[in-house]
């Protein structure tokens, strides 16, 4: 398990790694997943730029009605951040939901997002919070919402050389309830089927529904149809129901030694129910 | 092609030319000479080669060691002070959370973390902190039983 060789840069500037980075160097983070998988040769990068020194890529603050999470920011980070869990509490609750507490030290949710495993927690979250995820480059910088991110399995919209900078999320206004449920594969932690759910009721009508699911398909999306049978309804048990039924309809989903397709789909209508039911039960 | 890294380990410090590609497991147990950690799967799964770095525990099997260039890192020898074990050691052997013990070197380091951040963790809790380290041998209720009897002994 020794990784192939490879030059090492630890800059502490974020200019300087993103000058590495357009030579074709590859960044390095947590790197949770990247040294598993330098380490069975599935990725052998050649130079590695740690990104880990860099001081203004770690941070989780308020700002312009929202919060931006930095890159390097940790699971860790982010489960026991006061700020997410008073103001975004379902980031806060999925990163609790990621590996264990060892992965959750190192790990990053800069690294995480970029790798886009298609059964990661953050995604889900990422999904119904419609959070944004700021691009940087050499030269660049753009922000794509997480629905333009997350393109197909361990693909992103990210372009060579450019790295995720923040992670914007938003601040959860009065009258909003979210829930994080997952089915997890008890030896790697991973998500068998996740569903994160985001709603606001204003008097006994949902004003807005956001629900997004990781595990079930080649990446994480949102369940636009779900979303609006729920949108102007109460949010009674029957409508949960019929709501968390639609939320995998039309999907092709992933099958494999842990559950098939058919069972996945069950799993999602199921975990579904469940975290739109908490959701609505947290709404103050 | 290697570079120099400085850190300290269990309170002395250390100064080592490394391969970049030098995990901090390797490092530790064929550089340094330190064999408590171990290494069971090599795949992040298992915890045997959790250490803590920087006062957090991590795996490494994970890691390379050039990372930690400049870190503090505290292994299962650098728990018991002055021929004394630590008190989590003492709470394992007391409560028998152990059998072969192959996993206990990490175990006790993971178990350091979950007490440094709840110093009266549930059940749940510490089953919860202890997600990352499996053990093969006990069933793991020997190992809850032990924690609790450590945190029972740091509040006392």
């Amino acid at each position: 398990m020794i990784p192939q060789q490879f030059e090492y840069s630890a800059p502490k500037t974020l200019d300087e790694a993103l000058g590495l980075l357009a030579e074709g160097a590859k960044p390095l983070a947590g790197g949770m997943s990247l040294i598993p998988m330098m380490k069975l040769r599935l990725a052998s990068p050649e130079h590695l730029v740690d990104l880990g020194r860099i001081k203004d890529l770690n941070y989780i603050r308020e700002e312009g009605g929202a919060i931006h999470i930095g890159a390097t920011a940790t699971h860790q980070d982010v489960l026991s951040s006061p700020l997410l869990r008073g103001k975004c509490p379902l980031l806060a609750e999925t990163a609790a939901h990621i590996g264990d507490v060892q992965v959750r030290n190192m790990g990053t949710i800069g690294g995480s997002v970029a790798h886009a495993d298609p059964s990661a927690d953050y995604p889900a979250a990422l999904q119904a919070l419609e959070a944004k995820i700021v691009l940087k480059g050499a030269k660049s910088e753009r922000t794509v919402s997480a629905e333009d991110f997350f393109v197909d399995t361990f693909t992103t919209a990210l372009e060579p050389g450019e790295i995720v900078r923040e992670v914007i999320v938003p601040i959860d206004g009065d009258g909003t309830g979210t829930n994080y449920q997952k089915v997890l594969q008890p030896a790697s932690g991973f998500a068998i089927v996740g569903v994160a759910v985001r709603v606001r009721k204003q008097g006994e009508k949902v004003t807005l529904a956001r629900i997004g699911v990781t595990g079930l398909s080649n990446r994480a999306f949102r369940a636009k149809e779900a979303e609006k049978a729920l949108e102007g309804r109460s949010g009674s048990p029957a409508e949960i129901q019929a709501v968390a039924a639609l939320v995998g309809q039309g999907i092709d989903a992933n099958s494999d030694l842990h559950a098939s397709a058919e069972y996945r789909l069950h799993l999602t209508a199921v975990y579904a129910a469940k975290a739109l039911a908490t959701a609505l039960g947290r709404i103050a | 092609m290697t570079e120099t890294i400085n850190v300290s380990i269990n309170g002395t410090t250390y100064s080592h030319e490394v391969e970049p590609r030098l995990l901090l497991i390797h490092y530790l147990r064929e550089v340094v000479g330190l064999t408590g950690p171990h290494i069971g799967c090599e795949t992040s799964l298992c915890g045997a080669c959790t250490v803590e770095l920087n006062g957090k525990a991590i795996k490494s099997c994970s890691i390379f060691a050039i990372q930690c260039d400049g870190a503090k890192i505290l292994t299962i020898e650098g728990m018991a002070a002055d021929g004394k074990l630590h008190k989590i050691q003492e709470a394992f052997w007391n409560e028998h959370g152990l059998q072969c013990g192959f996993c206990t070197p990490g175990m006790i380091m993971t178990t350091k973390q979950i007490l440094d951040r709840n110093r009266n963790p549930t059940d749940q809790e510490i089953r919860h902190g202890l997600d990352g380290n499996l053990c093969r041998c006990t069933g793991y209720q020997h190992i809850v039983n032990a924690v609790r009897a450590a945190a029972r002994a740091a509040g006392a």
